[in-house]
């Protein structure tokens, strides 16, 4: 027996190794039910809480995305506006030329991951703050040359010309549940994304881009893959703002905000987890709906928040909870139960991964 | 005969953007910092002088000798506090926190200042005033006048850079901090410096812009911090002269953009930014340091 089998061997009576620290059926129905009882909202509240979630909704899908980019490939992208503009004018282009709206919204999702494969050549040769600006120079690029399009409505953008001839209340419902149906199955593809192959090269990445690449994981590759599924998401999220405005401006679609929303959310929320942007947009929602009548009140006070979180709690309002509770909702790791410590002190392939590493709990 | 002529002022505004992007530069050679705010900071800068010029009556081509030390004093403080304390975190952590005060600064501004453009010395007679070479080119004085500056600041940076005690520090803590603080510099004291002239030239930068153009709260993400780094990334890292020839190209193409049509005039620039960038690639990352 040689002595990488033995220790195998051994390993495999004394250690276990699981996906969480505690048995997660229980998250995975409680995420069910969530769903469940916000797909039955619309039957309970007005159209104005609807437009108020539908928001949350896009935030969250955005978020999502933005923290699979700058959380686990270690993108910071500046110019995620320019999907979400993408993905607004696919569907204003596709309902001019008299498909639904609805219908538009997958095909402007999937217009937008194909749109992600010429712009990560052009930006895929810089590194962190060049390819920050770079995005958003590319952003801004997309937009002056959409602009251009006189059929699209040049500068001043146009309302949405075929809309269903639906009701208000029933539109602004099948808004909602559209809007429910982008943003889980966004956080699943987030978390499936994470729980593959490819999960563990980000998670990889994430904690040491030198020791990822020398292992032998293909990291370009993987950035690539993120950057188009994070180029479908944002693409789907900018559908879904064209869906629920009816009208789509190049100004308010290409702003550079969507980005500042998207990456304060994830910072406060927990940078490199799936659950961050979750309690990130539920943050962001309270602080934007309380400072709603002090105008851009709420965008200086998230900026704050944002960068005190980022210096001093790296890991964010999750990572606080995570700390002290053990508890994942989407365990996108493995717990590796130490037989000597009775399994307390476990070492984890997910957690924080901001520059210093914390203890050694990583596995 | 009017392409020579906007192809001068192309030239000129080259200096401008020169101006705008070598604090930019520096701070990326000597701290590893992209500051996403850089273009606020100009912004401030623009504001300040306004605020400055309404209190003191001082002639607004010399507001810079109040305006320069504030802004230069304002980056020691931000550098030794905030950027200092995310660079300690990691570099991912300056890109956000520098984000975060770009909105914050943009936002505040747009709070306490509206969304209202200004513009500086709109009634100085060299800021509005141009001169004529035979009877089809005219150039404007202050074009002129902040390429000449651009091109001074260039060149004292450059020597400061290569001939100052100063200079040798911040090219010893930019090669290597640890070392540099092994033989007994203070290497946050130095990025404090650095930081210290690059939101100096930033200033400048602000002001110069102030009087060529008008400037609001979103100027300085709209426009400044992109133009900024496209004539870093056009004239290759590392290189003061190669700013100061990435500014002078970008201005060029725009003023080959306006000329095509008038709408085409900032695109122009960003599509030879992006064709630098499939062409040159190799040029934008290759060296790290500043001199």
């Amino acid at each position: 027996m040689t002595a990488v089998a033995e220790t195998t061997a051994r390993s495999a009576e004394k250690y276990r190794v699981t996906r969480s620290h505690r048995n997660v059926a229980w998250t995975g129905l409680g995420a069910l039910v969530v769903v469940v009882a916000l797909a039955l909202f619309p039957y309970v509240v007005g159209a104005g809480t609807e437009t108020i979630v539908v928001q949350a909704f896009i935030i969250l899908t955005l978020a999502s995305m933005w923290n699979l980019l700058a959380g686990y490939a270690g993108l910071v992208s500046v110019g995620q506006q320019a999907f979400v503009g993408i993905g607004a004018y696919f569907v204003l282009f596709l309902n001019i030329h008299n498909i639904s709206m609805f219908a538009a919204l997958p095909v402007a999702a999937v217009g937008c991951g194909v749109a992600a494969l010429p712009m990560w050549w052009l930006v895929s040769r810089l590194r962190s703050g060049y390819f920050a600006i770079a995005t958003w120079v590319l952003a801004t690029t997309v937009l002056l040359i959409i602009e251009k399009f006189p059929s699209l409505g040049s500068g001043t953008g146009l309302s949405l010309p075929h809309t269903p001839s639906l009701s208000t209340a029933v539109l602004e419902a099948y808004t909602y549940w559209i809007g429910l149906a982008v943003t889980v199955l966004a956080l699943l593809a987030v978390y499936l994304l994470l729980r593959s192959r490819l999960g563990l090269v980000l998670t990889a990445i994430r904690d040491d881009e030198v020791a990822a690449r020398s292992s032998g994981a293909r990291v370009g590759l993987a950035r690539m893959l993120v950057f188009v599924v994070a180029g479908i998401g944002c693409g789907a999220a900018g559908a879904l703002l064209a869906v629920s405005q009816l009208i789509v401006q190049p100004s308010a679609v290409f702003s550079v905000q969507w980005t500042a929303e998207m990456a304060f959310v994830v910072i406060i929320g927990g940078l490199g987890t799936i659950e961050g942007p979750i309690l990130g947009t539920i943050v962001y929602m309270v602080l934007q709906q309380t400072l709603a009548s002090y105008n851009v009140w709420y965008l200086i006070i998230l900026g704050l928040v944002a960068m005190v979180i980022a210096i001093f709690a790296r890991r964010g309002l999750w990572g606080l909870v995570d700390e002290h509770l053990h508890v994942r909702l989407f365990p996108v790791g493995y717990w590796l139960w130490d037989p000597d410590s009775g399994g307390r002190r476990g070492a984890r392939g997910s957690g924080p991964g901001l520059g210093r590493r914390s203890g050694g709990r990583h596995s | 005969m009017v392409w020579i002529n906007d192809i001068i002022t192309g030239i000129l505004i080259g200096g401008l953007y020169a101006l705008f992007a070598c604090g930019l530069s520096l701070m990326f050679g000597v701290m590893k910092v992209i500051n996403l705010a850089h273009g606020d900071l100009a912004v401030i800068g623009g504001y300040i002088a306004v605020g400055v010029i309404a209190v003191t009556h001082i002639p607004v081509l010399w507001s810079f000798v109040i305006v320069v030390p504030l802004m230069a004093v304002l980056g020691y403080v931000l550098q030794r506090t905030v950027i200092q304390a995310a660079l300690d975190r990691s570099i991912l952590t300056t890109l956000l926190v520098t984000f975060g005060l770009s909105v914050v600064i943009e936002n505040g501004l747009l709070q306490f200042e509206s969304a209202n453009s200004h513009s500086l010395g709109v009634d100085n007679a060299i800021i509005t005033s141009s001169f004529s070479i035979g009877s089809q080119i005219t150039v404007a004085y202050l074009l002129l006048l902040i390429f000449v500056v651009a091109v001074v600041v260039l060149t004292g940076l450059q020597y400061f850079l290569s001939r100052s005690r100063y200079g040798r520090l911040i090219r010893a803590v930019a090669d290597d901090k640890e070392a540099a603080q092994l033989s007994g510099i203070d290497y946050r004291h130095v990025f404090g410096i650095a930081a210290a002239i690059a939101f100096g030239t930033v200033a400048l930068a602000g002001i110069a812009y102030g009087m060529y153009s008008q400037f609001a709260p979103t100027t300085g993400t709209d426009t400044i911090l992109l133009f900024a780094f496209a004539a870093v990334v056009i004239g290759g890292l590392g290189s003061l002269w190669g700013t100061l020839l990435g500014g002078v190209v970008l201005g060029v193409a725009q003023a080959v953009g306006a000329q095509i049509s008038g709408s085409d005039e900032f695109l122009a620039g960003y599509i030879v930014f992006l064709a630098v960038l499939v062409l040159r690639p190799q040029g934008l990352i290759a060296r790290r340091s500043t001199s």
